[in-house]
């Protein structure tokens, strides 16, 4: 495969996919089951190829590798694809979640399966595309694009207030999203180019730095999410169908923290300067707030969202703090909250399909007749609590040393969230799990079938290896983010000296 | 061999758990509609269950599929399993303990994987072998095979024995990689995977509300611990540079003096970084102010009360400590806080000691409270003494915990005392073994105790800080309480007339061999072990015991040698306490049983104080959880709700539907109303571009 565009293939072969299940025109059992084995072979089949990409990237390269280029609206946008150590994860936490999502709704979903299936295929492209578009309006369009599928899953699956969900979703992310094109305009007017190689060379004037990283800001701290724009999150779980809380909380959410360490860091990096102090706080007050919300939440899938937020804390923190371990451990507490997450989510869809309710009252005693899943389900429960040995504690682990070395009181705020979480997951774990199986409704649950078991296995191995061994992960992105720390560490220098002279 | 000795156990708890979790899978009673389904594959353990999770369902097919009272497939393989490999550990450390403590080898550090890497960061799975080490292999993993071997008679009974041993292996394991990290990191994850096991053995019965809620306080409780241990490791990073145990070593004299910004104020390094290591000791240790979790988690079955709130587990913290004396030896002030922790510890929890009426939370109090003399030896900096008195207190205190286990299964199940008494007949070798253990435990000469436990008291005298004197007081006073609870402990459940019902005393009998035989060891250990190993670790042949492994003082082990030329009466201060609480406790229960209720009455406020623990659960419950949950909530309702979307994207909407409103109010069909409205449009505009094109 030398010369293949590797991206590309990975890119827009779910649309292959797309183009299959379209040509099925008919809508009896035999065709939805069709349609069902076709999505799940091409996620499946983009996995493996994926899996190119990631043998064919060289970890010690900290530069854009793979790259792709075509012209495409003349001089102005080109279509420019590469992956360097920060993106190359995050295609493959993509393509490895997919084939999840769509196992998970093998059962679950029961109508209108055509057009489910080919909305998660699109959105697949799409997310793929935002990781390895290399040119800023290339980005924007998967970035924005990638709101449409899940609008539609959202408002078209999902349960009873659906509408209201959808709707908040959309206006919240595209409010952000709307300032976010107007800097990129402003970008091409500075720089002349839209190609994000030559944006990260270009250095912006000072005084236009914090504008641009306002409304970069807008819009990544929309989709992370950031306390206080986090509350579309929450009430989107709780009304996406599994698949989509799965996707949400695994890639979408990611994408915010993509968007600081590729754009916000590397090409402001004078106002990232400045406004560190500002998303600390936010991101402190995420953990706590977001923390102690989820303590008392009594809708299971709210629970798990709204400690989705507070994770969500330590990857800002992790990203301004502007230092290798922060830097590292924000990348990887991405990884891994996509793959805990996205497990969590997963439980709570094991038992919302067999008893319809997420309502934490409703359950209790699960392990007296669901032994498989209960351990499984607190296999998860202590990554999430970050417990060490799992890949949760490592991301956790690094955002707060890399926290410490910036400002000891951020550290300080933070880590109350390794008490914190304790409480509301060990919690949510006893009252679901634990006690005397005593509601009638429960007396005939039946344990993991075959099929989940197959979709949470995987899972647990992977989050106990990257918790013992998460060297792959931390290799993979050495390299890249040493070169951006540096960078921004010579930025930072540079402005000092100009300050030094002026004076 | 040293591999071996971690990894054993972790392989016992993977083939346990994985045999636990396919027989409970099996077990699951049919549904209702009578449609079951098929397991039989993806067993995986629980945790690490990959690596040996197939190939067990010969076992599993022995048993009967019955109702859940029935003992879970593949019981005996698994306890069998589970002990035999502990036995094998064990043999393991003993001979590991005599080739390193009793030799000229220096320490050494047997590297197993890389871990964590980034930037400067890096920390490694790896064993450093010291003196520190095997003497903390040789207690851990004697007691958890004794317990082991223990817990194959007193869970005879228990349908979900599989499940225990697994925890058991598990816990094991976890408390094996912390005495043998060579980081911080390690140490941490160690000291995490205790707590976890912790967690799960407390809430074994998870049927229990009682016990899952104090399952859940353990976890939650050490996290706070945690918490400060995770900020003091960062502070270490920050400082040196490395976390790992040599490299700071190496570096350790490069604190003096050295200052550290920690919340926008200077200070001494030494110190920030000793007292938040410090407080992750706390936790673990059950230490004043974080102790409340250890009485509750003697909801756990008691052989688990005997290992890891006993012996093992809740002596991390003395460990950690003992393991970075070098670094706190910089630190006077981070040591006069663990002597004044520790000698309040020990004071606060004998005093409650006094009054408990249940057997495992009279003893629980006596592990916190000792747990203090640890901490008082470790604030004066007689590291090795601290050791010692761990060392020996694993002995005895686990003696004393089977030993009530023992009780316990003698009379069914009854853990109060009130309904206990006259079983001295009944249960004759429990009742000596007992007393043995009480012995050592009161310091009577020659015992275990009575080397450990006076010389933390000589050490006291002699120990060169603020809080040294109040420590001694505290010491000796809490010496007669130890000696007046555990006395009375012994003849409320042993003399006097039985109180349980003729019922229950009619089937009082003494334990299998298989409970007893751990007795006996542990009981020979409690004599013994003052007597032979005194000498090596706090006698003269102590710097060529412990080596590098601790700090052992300037000069020739300073307070070592200090407590050898204490006063005759500081010699005799323990002995004489520990005489009077014994008579007092004869008065009380024996000689006149009505006294105390008589003192009670009398006294009742202070009593009630005594024996509501001082009353520190109602004030964390009213000062946290309460508070948590009512700021929670109100972050929720009023932050997210009212404040956010009430002025965010609903109000928006509402605004949005407002003006569609009234636009829809506007539409009132009538021509000339939508032509004024253009009139007055077209008169802005015009006025607008007026003024607009004046200005220019």
């Amino acid at each position: 495969m030398g010369d293949m565009p590797l991206l590309s293939i990975v890119t827009f072969l779910p649309l292959a996919g797309v183009f299959l299940i379209l040509w099925n025109r008919a809508n009896d059992e035999v065709a939805i089951r069709n349609i069902k084995m076709v999505a799940l072979t091409t996620t499946v089949f983009t996995f493996l190829v994926s899996l190119f990409v990631w043998a064919r990237f060289d970890a010690t390269n900290p530069g854009f590798q793979l790259v792709e280029e075509a012209r495409w609206m003349g001089d102005f946008v080109s279509y420019r694809m590469g992956v360097d150590g920060i993106s190359v994860l995050f295609v493959i936490l993509t393509t490895f979640l997919m084939p999840f999502c769509i196992l998970a709704s093998w059962r679950s979903i029961e109508y209108r399966v055509k057009e489910y299936m080919i909305a998660f295929l699109v959105l697949e492209t799409l997310m793929i595309g935002v990781f390895c578009a290399l040119d800023a309006v290339l980005f924007y369009v998967f970035f924005e694009g990638g709101l449409i599928p899940m609008f539609i899953i959202i408002g078209v699956w999902g349960g009873k207030r659906r509408f209201y969900a959808s709707y908040k979703f959309f206006l919240y992310t595209l409010l952000g999203s709307v300032l976010m094109l107007v800097a990129i305009m402003a970008m091409y007017w500075d720089a002349g180019t839209t190609d994000i190689t030559r944006l990260l060379q270009h250095p912006f004037p000072a005084a236009m730095q914090p504008w641009l990283w306002i409304a970069f800001f807008a819009s990544f701290a929309v989709k992370m999410p950031m306390w206080p724009v986090h509350t579309w999150l929450p009430d989107a779980h709780v009304e996406a169908p599994t698949a989509g809380s799965v996707i949400l909380a695994g890639i979408l959410l990611k994408m915010g923290g993509y968007g600081f360490l590729r754009f916000s860091v590397p090409m402001f990096p004078l106002a990232s300067a400045d406004f560190a102090p500002m998303v600390f706080a936010l991101s402190v007050v995420a953990i706590i707030y977001t923390s102690l919300v989820a303590l008392m939440q009594d809708d299971i899938k709210k629970l798990i969202a709204y400690s989705s937020v507070a994770h969500m804390g330590f990857v800002t923190m992790g990203i301004f703090a502007l230092n290798e371990q922060g830097v590292q451990g924000a990348i990887f507490q991405m990884i891994s909250h996509g793959l805990v997450s996205g497990a969590l989510f997963l439980c709570v869809g094991v038992v919302y399909d067999r008893m319809h309710t997420r309502e934490i009252t409703a359950y209790g005693g699960l392990v007296n007749r669901m032994p498989a899943y209960a351990t499984v389900f607190l296999i998860f429960t202590m990554a999430n609590v970050g417990l060490p040995g799992t890949s949760g504690f490592v991301g956790e682990f690094l955002t707060l040393m890399g926290a410490y070395e910036a400002n000891t009181w951020v550290a300080f705020f933070a880590a109350t969230g390794v008490i914190l979480s304790a409480g509301y997951a060990l919690w949510l774990f006893r009252r679901v799990v634990f006690g005397e199986l005593t509601k009638d409704s429960l007396k005939g649950i039946l344990d993991l079938s075959g099929r989940e078991k197959a979709l949470l296995v995987p899972l647990v191995v992977l989050v106990i290896y990257y918790g013992i061994y998460p060297l792959p992960i931390l290799d993979a992105t050495a390299a890249s983010v040493d070169s951006l720390v540096k960078n921004y560490q010579a930025a930072i220098d540079a402005a000092a000296q100009t300050a030094a002279i002026a004076h | 061999m040293y591999s071996l000795i971690v990894f054993l156990p972790l392989i016992g708890f993977l083939i346990a758990g994985a045999i636990a979790l396919k027989g409970a899978m099996d077990t699951v009673p049919p549904a209702p509609e009578g449609h079951g389904h098929g397991h039989g594959h993806h067993d995986h353990g629980h945790g690490h269950g990959h690596a040996a999770a197939h190939g067990h369902d010969a076992h599993a097919d022995d048993h009967g599929h019955g109702d859940h009272e029935e003992p879970a497939p593949g019981s005996r393989p698994a306890e069998l399993i589970t002990t035999s490999l502990m036995g094998v550990v064990a043999i393991l450390s003993w001979i590991a303990f005599f080739t390193v403590g009793f030799s000229e080898r220096e320490a050494f550090t047997v590297p197993v994987l890389t871990w964590i890497v980034s930037g400067e960061l890096a920390a490694n799975w790896a064993f450093r072998i010291d003196t520190l080490t095997v003497v903390m292999l040789v207690v851990v993993n004697s007691v958890s095979f004794l317990v082991h071997l223990y817990s194959m008679g007193y869970m005879s009974h228990d349908p979900a024995r599989p499940r225990f041993f697994a925890y058991l292996s598990l816990f094991t394991f976890a408390m094996l990689t912390l005495v043998t990290s060579d980081n911080l990191l390690q140490m941490f994850f160690g000291w995490e995977g205790v707590g976890l096991a912790s967690y799960l053995l407390i809430g074994f019965w998870y049927k229990k509300p009682s016990a899952n809620a104090a399952a859940m306080k353990a976890f939650i409780v050490n996290r706070v611990g945690d918490f400060g241990f995770l900020l003091g490791i960062f502070g270490v990073f920050v400082f040196f540079n490395t976390i790992s145990f040599d490299a700071i070593f190496a570096n350790v004299e490069t604190l003096e003096g050295a200052t550290l910004t920690f919340l926008g104020s200077e200070w001494s390094a030494a110190t920030i970084i000793c007292l938040l290591l410090f407080m992750g000791a706390m936790g673990k240790s059950a230490q004043f102010l974080l102790h409340t979790w250890l009485p509750d988690a003697m909801e756990g079955p008691t052989p688990v009360s005997a290992l890891i709130h006993a012996a093992t587990m809740v002596t991390a913290g003395v460990f950690m400590v003992a393991r970075l004396s070098p670094v706190f030896e910089t630190s006077h002030d981070a040591l006069t806080v663990v002597t004044l922790v520790g000698a309040t510890t020990a004071f606060f929890a004998a005093t409650v000691g006094l009054v408990q009426n249940d057997i495992k939370r009279v003893i629980a109090y006596s592990t916190c409270s000792q747990l203090g003399y640890m901490f008082v030896a470790l604030g004066v900096g007689a590291y090795p003494i601290a050791i010692f008195h761990l060392f020996t207190h694993a002995f005895f205190k686990a003696l004393l915990f089977l030993g009530a286990g023992s009780v316990i299964h003698a009379v069914s199940g009854e853990q109060d005392m009130r309904k206990m008494g006259g079983l001295r007949k009944k249960i004759p070798v429990t009742f000596w073994m007992m007393t043995i253990g009480t012995l050592a435990l009161t310091g009577f000469p020659f015992t275990a105790g009575f080397y450990s436990k006076d010389a933390v008291i000589e050490a006291a005298f002699v120990g060169e800080n603020a809080f040294a004197g109040y420590a001694f007081t505290l010491t000796v006073v809490a010496a007669a309480l130890t000696s007046f609870y555990s006395w009375r402990l012994a003849f409320l459940t042993f003399f006097g007339k039985p109180r349980a019902s003729a019922e229950v005393m009619k089937h009082a009998h003494e334990s299998p061999p298989v409970m007893l035989i751990p007795l006996y060891v542990l009981s020979a250990g409690a004599l013994l072990a003052g007597i032979i190993f005194a000498g090596g670790f706090i006698g003269e042949g102590a710097h060529g015991f412990w080596k590098e492994s601790l700090y052992l003082g300037e000069g020739e082990h300073a307070i070592l040698e200090a407590i050898h030329h204490v006063p005759l009466w500081v010699k005799l201060a323990p002995l004489v306490a520990m005489i009077g609480g014994f008579l007092v406790a004869v008065q009380f229960y024996i000689r006149d049983p009505d006294a105390p209720k008589r003192l009670a009455a009398r006294h009742d406020a202070l009593y009630q104080f005594l024996l509501n623990k001082w009353y520190f659960d109602e004030l964390y419950d009213i000062l946290f959880v309460r508070s948590a949950k009512w700021i929670g909530r109100t972050f929720w309702k009023v932050g997210d709700g009212r404040i956010i979307d009430g002025l965010g994207p609903d109000a928006i909407a509402a605004r949005v539907q407002d003006v569609t409103a009234r636009v829809v109010r506007l539409q009132t069909g009538y021509i000339y109303h939508y032509a004024f409205a253009m009139l007055i449009g077209v008169a802005a505009l015009i006025t607008w571009a007026m003024f607009h094109g004046g200005a220019n």
